[in-house]
């Protein structure tokens, strides 16, 4: 059977040139970077190279970007780091109950530390508003953390006026972009970025490496200890042959950011239309315009997100949802519910998230099978008034609050 | 994910499960729900001479809750009411070959749904 990838946002295949050229940089030039020899000063002008791409890719200096293992590390890099070498300005940090878990709870962790956490909430799109951030801040804020865009729904925040209040206020600015670059223009100057998360595997990188770019200037602690890698900012042996891939990988993004980026649009919206077209009672999650141009998510009232996800993967598609079931834990996702979906409607959420490599056939494909598995599901389930004898399920005394 | 740790049996009770549906005129009815972890079970009995000589079943939830109400009526279909109120969740899960540990509490609603549903029906006898 064909099978479609459609989970982009959890991850990407890496590029076939670059796995090929990684495999190059662990056999033949294997040296370490802080080598004297020529093994080592063959690597060291890769390493300056891929760091000078990345730069590139959102306008910033090559001397402001870090390696890191991914997202998670840079994101954790960047709040300890800023909070530790800040708290005699001020204990307070703002961010959004959307964000990553690599960003909450990292915050919830520094609450413990005795720094204080204002998580901004969301309105139904998932955007945050400026005003309520506004008035989040005091004379103790010493960092703003708002994620460029949301993995689940796609939401792009308004990252630029979000700089421009944290300037305005002297407060630095942290964005976790690991879902935004390569998929939206990011540029560190014109939107006063000071800090920026970004991960390779989010876009045909490799896993496991990163980067985060911290404006210079900026007072920030080292959190990982050890040896004088990256300027001291970031102990341990550098991860050579990822982050060749990682510069590689900024490299083609840049070079087909149009075309690749129009090419999600115009499948993301084809999807979007035929699933409104053919399935009733849904709900398109995230905002209408402003989301990821490889992002869909939709509700689907009366059918919860494993058993549609199960239902996929047997007709051959990948793709994730918020519901419980398919993370373990009994909440959907933290994004839905900070979006003011009630939890039955949560557990019902499907995203698709798109790549360079699929293809109108995949989404035609998609609106052929999709609206069967909805209508198949629907048939099972107690929930759907249409299918019932007149019965209506009883509102669960637990949480069908709203 | 947790779901690749489905059983064969629990993937064929999804895809093809037995006896989902309702009974218009059903006599006992069971529903056990619980919306936050995202499961509502509702189970139809057509009981004649302590014998349950139908079974339906609606669900909405994951894989393994859909599986577990499949199985449950599997195993009641055909049952005294006796017997079908000494099958126990374990029992369901069993049936199918085993539920991945974070899934276990979808195979405790399906027997509560059914036994749910036998006391519904005894509870209008005895009126
Ligand atoms: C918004 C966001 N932040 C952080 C991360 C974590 O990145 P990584 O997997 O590279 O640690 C992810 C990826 O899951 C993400 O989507
Ligand atoms: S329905 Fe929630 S884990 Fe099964």
């Amino acid at each position: 059977m064909k099978r479609i990838y459609f989970d982009h946002a959890a991850t990407t295949p890496t590029d076939k040139t670059i796995a090929n050229t990684m495999l190059e940089y662990m056999t033949t030039k294997f040296g370490n970077p802080s080598s004297v020899h020529s093994f080592g000063r063959e690597v060291r002008k890769e390493v300056s190279e891929a760091r000078e791409n990345i730069a590139a890719l959102i306008n910033a200096n090559a001397n402001e970007i870090f390696f890191t293992s991914g997202g998670s590390e840079s994101d954790n890099f960047a709040l300890k780091g800023i909070a530790f070498a800040n708290k005699n300005k001020g204990n307070h940090i703002i961010t959004t109950q959307i964000e990553h878990h690599a960003i909450l709870h990292t915050c919830q962790w520094l609450e413990k530390q005795g720094f204080e956490v204002t998580y901004l909430p969301v309105d139904e799109d998932g955007m945050i508003s400026l005003d309520e951030l506004k008035a989040a801040i005091t004379d103790k804020t010493i960092l703003i953390s708002i994620m460029f865009a949301n993995n689940e729904v796609g939401t792009i925040e308004p990252i630029k006026e979000i700089g421009a209040i944290a300037k305005e206020h002297g407060i630095y600015f942290h964005t976790d972009a690991v879902q935004a670059v390569a998929n939206v223009e990011i540029d560190v100057q014109d939107m006063n970025i000071d800090l920026l998360s970004l991960s390779g595997h989010k876009f045909y990188g490799p896993k496991g490496i990163g980067a985060i770019y911290i404006r210079r200037g900026v007072k920030i602690q080292a959190v990982q200890l050890g040896g004088a890698q990256e300027r001291n900012m970031r102990a341990g042996t550098e991860n050579v042959p990822a982050i060749v891939g990682l510069g590689m990988s900024a490299v083609i993004a840049k070079r087909d950011f149009v075309e690749k980026n129009a090419h999600l649009v115009a499948l993301r919206d084809k999807l979007i239309k035929g699933i409104q077209e053919q399935i009733p009672d849904i709900k398109l999650n995230g905002h209408p315009t402003k989301r990821l141009p490889g992002n869909v998510n939709f509700s689907f009232r009366y059918i919860e997100g494993e058993s549609l996800l199960l239902s996929l993967d047997m007709k051959g598609i990948a793709a994730s949802s918020g519901s419980a079931c398919t993370s373990g834990s009994l909440d959907p996702s933290h994004v839905l519910l900070a979006m003011g979906l009630i939890h039955e409607i949560a557990h019902g959420s499907l995203r698709i998230s798109l790549g360079r490599d699929n293809t109108e056939e995949d989404i035609a494909y998609t609106l052929e099978v999709l609206p069967q598995i909805i209508a198949r599901l629907r048939s099972m389930s107690p929930l759907c008034a249409e299918n019932s004898l007149g019965v209506t399920a009883k509102e669960c005394k637990t949480c069908y609050k709203k | 994910m947790s779901t690749n740790e489905y059983t064969e049996k629990v993937m064929d009770h999804f895809s093809n499960p037995r006896n989902v549906g309702e009974i218009a005129d059903a006599n006992g009815v069971g529903e056990v729900g619980n919306a936050k972890c995202g499961d509502i079970m509702k189970i139809y009995l057509k009981v004649e001479d302590n014998v349950i000589k139908d079974v339906k079943f609606k669900t909405f939830g994951c894989g393994a809750a859909i599986a577990t109400s499949s199985m449950v009526t599997e195993l009641v279909m055909g049952k005294s009411l006796d017997e079908a109120l000494e099958i126990t969740n374990q029992a369901v899960a069993e049936a199918l070959g085993g539920l991945p540990p974070v899934k276990m509490h979808c195979s405790n609603l399906a027997a509560d749904a059914m036994h749910e549903a036998i006391k519904d029906y005894m509870s209008k006898q005895n009126k």
